[in-house]
């Protein structure tokens, strides 16, 4: 075994080659990791701290004279940093917050679950259990230094004033996965506005959230402060709101809705700023705050009545007799008949086989007259007038002109009101008529029936409430919008500047003026809302549809300087006005007088106690 | 000679540059340790419960081992050998079925407080038994039967420790793969198997990160991997003034260059990937052309074993992404730290990482680290210590540990090389090549650039086991080197 020169003695060179330049290697990477890139050092500071998030207080709502709607009440949130769970005595952690072992197992098994939960790391803490009260706290907070791994967040929660705007207000719950992906912003079990101007202003409201720099020691505990608190950073508390809302109007007008479905919609026409935001059925917001949030949710999206529909801008119908002022506007500035201009009614109108049913009133009537008795005859050969009028090229030409004026009265598109999910109504096209009847087929006769708002003519309550606003303010309107200031922020320009529809001012007056009739004359369909000492103007209109007729009223006062404008939408209310007409007398009423005169009050009594819930659209 | 005199020359025969820098690396190893596992609430240094504490036993046993085998008669190493390597089996064996799951592995032998990892000591009893083996037969590739027995000596080890499910330790066994090249081994099987392997860990490893969106990281630096292998064979096996190889370097380099910063700032991105295979085809077709031309067969080879690589790559990617089931291909994502989840495996490096990029030239200072000190790196006291090194004495110190250990493989082949006997010969080969694939792995792996295989840095990591298994490995080879000399 002694050994002879191999053939393979070369070999050991190359294998020290191969050590040496395994080494160089090394060195030139550990080179470039220490010399030549500065970003380790910096991850090395960002890794060194643990960086506590200060969540900051979410802003708080107020109405329009400063009455507090919604403010925050703090709560605790559990977090758990799995990783430094060792040695946890997890039976005197579960007794300690009274919850059995199969939940805590299974909130574990959750938490480590990455599809539901893309956020996790066993080194951060993720959160076990959320919103405890403070009597839960207690005894976890005294306890809580047995427990590695756990870590108590104070968070708050909205709490409200008063059980009332749940539609306006919307509510705020914890962020999901899709909010996480969209804005970097949120980390799991955030909380954000999920609708109402909880969503809208969900920016401004949640401030930004402040770091705590803290340095950790080896048990992974917290062991003071990083540099003395210089790198902190504090969090910014978010912004609060002034809305426009009127808390008592709001609060009466949702007391008159109980056991109704429908709106009320109150709008200051000279700001656009909405005064009462009624959507009925309603619920009390505070129902989707906290851990029953997701019960109480289900409990109401299983109701048969939408609770959730956010009546004034997502339901849409057909205005009805309510649009006859609109019609006459646009007859005026399109000179197709004067204010005097008489059309003869025989209880209706006939054309060729057609007929449009009128009440029952004298005849002929002028324009004003002809808008206090809501004659259909009226409108429906003036509207005729207007399509088949020969100052025009075309059928198209006509009814284009007609519906570009129509829509500068905010119809047919959405408000931009200050709210999500705002729907749009529709008021056809010209393409849409030709594509049904034929670029030939259609003349006024066809559709007679947008002359008195049927037809596919839609709207929503919002916009009525919005083109009542139009005609008081003889021709324009600012965006209805329900939040008033954004404290510290400057006014939102589109809430300042005025739409001004295509019409003359000067129609505006016979128009009013028939608006005053409805309530005054004796022919008038809106007689009972009048209230003692001011002048109301209304329009009546019932929104035709397979079961019970849905009423509509809209109506401003006082006549001469409107402080308020109206829109009250009963879903299955029949003729106007039985319920709608009345509702609005009281709440203008309220709102003008700040209280019901005591002769009054059995006209509220009548209302409080009616209900016309199982009044069912029959199919 | 009496028994007192050879004892004496037996202190002067061994080599004292290895027993320095022996005792120099577990005093840093034991010092390293405490930083890592040093807290705020300042543990004594020698308290003995903790792991700097534990870690001083070892030692303590460890240079007892050590002395021992100096004493013991070099003799027995060669003729014990299999006796040892059959030994060390049996142990195996009985780890696989007695040994309770700690970490997902079972390799440790519990008694009492006391837990052994046998396979850490099967390294130098395979390394005995292969030295032994090819001392008295030599590497002979025609003597079929000898080298499937050869073979099957270095897998039966192997195997157990697999199926205790130490891959890490089990790849270490590699190594043996150098000293039978090191005794006649072809070479190029050597080169063919570092290639392949270094194919299919590139191509894992970054097939899932992206060059701007259109190009996988994977196949662009295997393909490029590839070119460069093409061009190294023709200038390892060129004629003279034959400049193919630089034809095809520069062909194979300058348009993906181009492409590289067209993609990088123009908005015209493609697969670049796509450009390095017709580069390569083209590179192909000349390098046969250039067969025909010259009459070898050397380029055609070259061309053929282009155009297998590129076919095992493409293979890889499709073994893995239709026939291994998903669980199967996590688990071979996770070893080759791909799954790159801030608290998965990629956690670990790129803390790593993050540790020692933070140490800058100096060093935050010793006990200053606070990358490893706040628990950041995992296992920061054994396969990640080499971060608490770097972050603490910076660039100066890693590097300074880094040229000790060259010195140290160095040392190691130089005194292989000066033995009379070819088993001292191999088992010094033996014992090199073990030390330099632990670096590799270990420092490669800590550097961010080998997957994530746990296995000890030497004589650094804490580990009883390990420390020991080091120990008798190098020792034996000292006394082996010791006998040398003195029976000059």
């Amino acid at each position: 075994m002694r050994s002879t020169s191999t053939d393979f003695e070369n070999r050991g060179r190359i294998i020290i080659l191969i050590f040496v330049g395994v080494m160089l290697a090394f060195m030139a990477r550990l080179a470039f990791l220490q010399l030549f890139s500065e970003e380790y050092d910096k991850y090395a500071d960002s890794n060194a701290q643990l960086k506590k998030i200060i969540y900051p207080e979410r802003g708080v709502i107020y109405d329009r004279n400063g009455k507090l709607m919604v403010y925050n009440q703090a709560f605790y949130d559990i977090m758990v940093t799995p990783r430094e769970m060792k040695g946890l005595d997890t039976l005197e952690f579960c007794s300690t917050l009274k919850i059995d072992r199969s939940f805590f197992e299974k909130r574990m098994a959750e938490i480590r679950n990455r599809r539901l939960n893309p956020g996790y790391s066993s080194y951060t803490p993720q959160l076990f259990m959320s919103q405890l009260s403070v009597e839960a706290y207690g005894p976890l907070q005294e306890k809580l230094y047995r427990f590695p791994g756990f870590s108590i967040t104070n968070r708050s929660l909205r709490r409200y004033s008063r059980p009332i705007a749940a539609h306006a207000l919307g509510y705020v719950a914890e962020v999901d996965r899709k909010d996480i992906e969209i804005d970097a912003y949120y980390i799991q079990g955030d909380y954000s506005g999920r609708s109402g101007i909880e969503k809208m202003y969900e920016k401004v409201l949640r401030g930004e959230k402040g770091v705590e720099v803290l340095l950790r020691d080896v048990h992974g505990r917290v062991k003071g402060s990083y540099s003395e608190g210089r790198r902190d950073l504090p969090p910014v508390p978010g912004n609060d709101l002034i809305l426009s809302l009127d808390i008592d109007l709001q609060e009466y007008g949702e007391k008159l809705m109980e056991n109704k479905r429908g709106a009320i919609e109150a709008i200051e026409p000279k700001t656009g700023e909405i005064l009462a935001y009624v959507s009925a059925p309603s619920y009390d917001p505070s129902l989707l705050v906290g851990s029953r949030r997701m019960k109480h949710y289900l409990e109401l999206e299983s109701s048969p009545h939408k609770v959730f529909l956010n009546r004034p801008i997502q339901s849409f119908y057909p205005p009805g007799s309510t649009f006859k002022p609109a019609q006459g506007l646009v007859l005026l500035q399109e000179k197709v008949i004067t204010a005097s201009t008489k059309y003869a009614c025989q209880g209706g109108y006939y054309f060729l086989g057609l007929k449009l049913g009128c009440h029952n009133h004298r005849s002929p009537l002028n324009l004003p007259e002809a808008v206090s008795a809501s004659c259909n005859a009226y409108f429906a050969a003036a509207y005729r007038g207007l399509i088949d009028h020969d100052n025009y090229s075309s059928v198209q030409e006509a009814y284009g002109r007609w519906r570009e004026l129509i829509c500068s009265m905010g119809f047919g598109s959405r408000l931009g009101v200050d709210l999500p999910y705002e729907q749009s109504g529709w008021i056809p096209d010209t393409q849409y008529y030709n594509r049904i009847y034929g670029q030939r087929g259609w003349r006024g006769a066809t559709i007679i029936s947008n002359a008195i708002g049927q037809g596919e003519i839609l709207a929503t309550p919002l916009q009525m409430a919005n083109y009542c606003a139009m005609i008081c303010n003889k021709g324009w309107y600012i965006t209805p919008h329900i939040v008033r200031e954004v404290k510290g922020q400057a006014t939102d320009s589109s809430f300042v500047k005025k739409h001004v529809s295509g019409i003359d001012p000067v129609h505006f007056e016979p128009i009013i003026e028939g608006m005053r009739g409805a309530v005054t004359s004796p022919m008038g369909t809106s007689r009972g809302v009048a209230v003692p000492d001011i002048e109301v103007c209304g329009k009546t209109g019932t929104a035709e549809n397979p079961g019970v007729d849905h009423s509509i009223f809209m109506c401003f006062a006082p006549k001469d300087d409107p402080k308020i404008c109206l829109l009250v939408f009963i879903e299955n209310g029949g003729f106007g006005a039985t319920w709608a007409v009345p509702m609005a007398s009281l709440m203008l009423e309220q709102y003008l007088k700040g209280s019901i005169a005591p002769n009054r009050k059995w006209m509220e009594t009548r209302l409080l106690n009616a209900n016309l819930m199982n009044v069912e659209p029959k199919e | 000679m009496n028994q007192k005199n050879k004892t004496l020359s037996l202190w002067k025969a061994v080599d004292i540059q290895s027993l320095f820098i022996y005792l120099l690396l577990i005093t840093v190893g034991w010092l390293t340790i405490y930083s890592a596992s040093y807290n705020f609430d300042s543990v004594a240094i020698f308290d003995l419960s903790s792991t700097s504490g534990k870690q001083l036993i070892w030692i303590a046993v460890s240079v007892l081992v050590g002395i021992s085998i100096l004493i013991i008669d070099a003799r027995f190493y060669y003729y014990l050998s299999y006796n040892l390597y059959i030994a060390l089996l049996f142990l195996l064996l009985l780890t696989i079925l007695i040994a309770p799951e700690i970490k997902g592995s079972r390799s440790w032998l519990v008694f009492g407080p006391l837990s052994i990892q046998p396979a850490e000591f099967a390294k130098f009893a395979t390394a005995l038994a292969l030295s032994r083996f090819l001392a008295d037969y030599g590497y002979n590739i025609k003597d079929t039967k000898r080298i499937v027995l050869l073979f099957a000596l270095l897998l039966i080890p192997v195997g157990m420790i697999f199926l205790q499910k130490e891959t890490g330790t089990a790849l270490v066994f590699l190594a043996f793969l150098l000293v039978f090249y090191r005794e006649g081994m072809s070479g190029l099987l050597l080169f063919v198997g570092a290639c392949l392997l270094s194919y299919f860990v590139v191509g894992l490893r970054f097939g899932e990160q992206t060059l701007w969106e259109h190009t996988s990281m994977g196949n662009f630096s295997v393909l490029l991997l590839i070119a460069l292998v093409m061009s190294g064979l023709f200038f390892r096996y060129r004629k003279k003034d034959n400049k193919t190889w630089l034809i095809l370097l520069l062909a194979n380099i300058l348009p993906v260059l181009a492409a590289l910063l067209l993609n990088r700032y123009t908005k015209w991105g493609f697969d670049i990937a796509v450009l390095q295979l017709v580069l390569l085809s083209l590179s192909v077709l000349y390098a046969l052309f250039q067969s025909i031309r010259i009459n070898s067969r050397i380029p055609a080879l070259i061309a053929l074993f282009t155009v297998l690589s590129t076919a095992f790559l493409f293979g890889i990617d499709y073994t893995f992404d239709r026939l291994l089931q998903p669980h199967q291909q996590t688990r071979i994502l996770v070893l080759l730290g791909t799954m790159d989840d801030p608290s998965g495996v990629g956690y670990n490096v790129n803390q790593a990482k993050i540790s020692i990029g933070s140490g800058g030239f100096w060093g935050k200072g010793y006990l200053n680290g606070t990358q490893t000190k706040l628990k950041y790196v995992p296992e920061q006291d054994t396969d990640f210590i080499f971060c608490t090194i770097g972050e603490e004495f910076g660039f100066a110190g890693s590097a300074m540990l880094l040229i000790i250990y060259s010195y140290l493989l160095i040392r190691l082949i130089f005194m292989a090389n000066r033995q009379r006997f070819v088993f001292a010969r191999i088992y010094g080969y033996c014992v090199a090549s073990l030390f330099f694939v632990h670096l590799l792995v270990n420092v490669g792996m800590v550097l961010g650039l080998m997957p994530v295989i746990g296995i000890p840095l030497p004589f650094l990591s804490y580990g009883g086991s390990s420390l020991l298994g080091f120990t008798i490995l190098l020792f034996i080879f000292l006394r082996l080197d010791a006998d040398n000399l003195r029976r000059h």
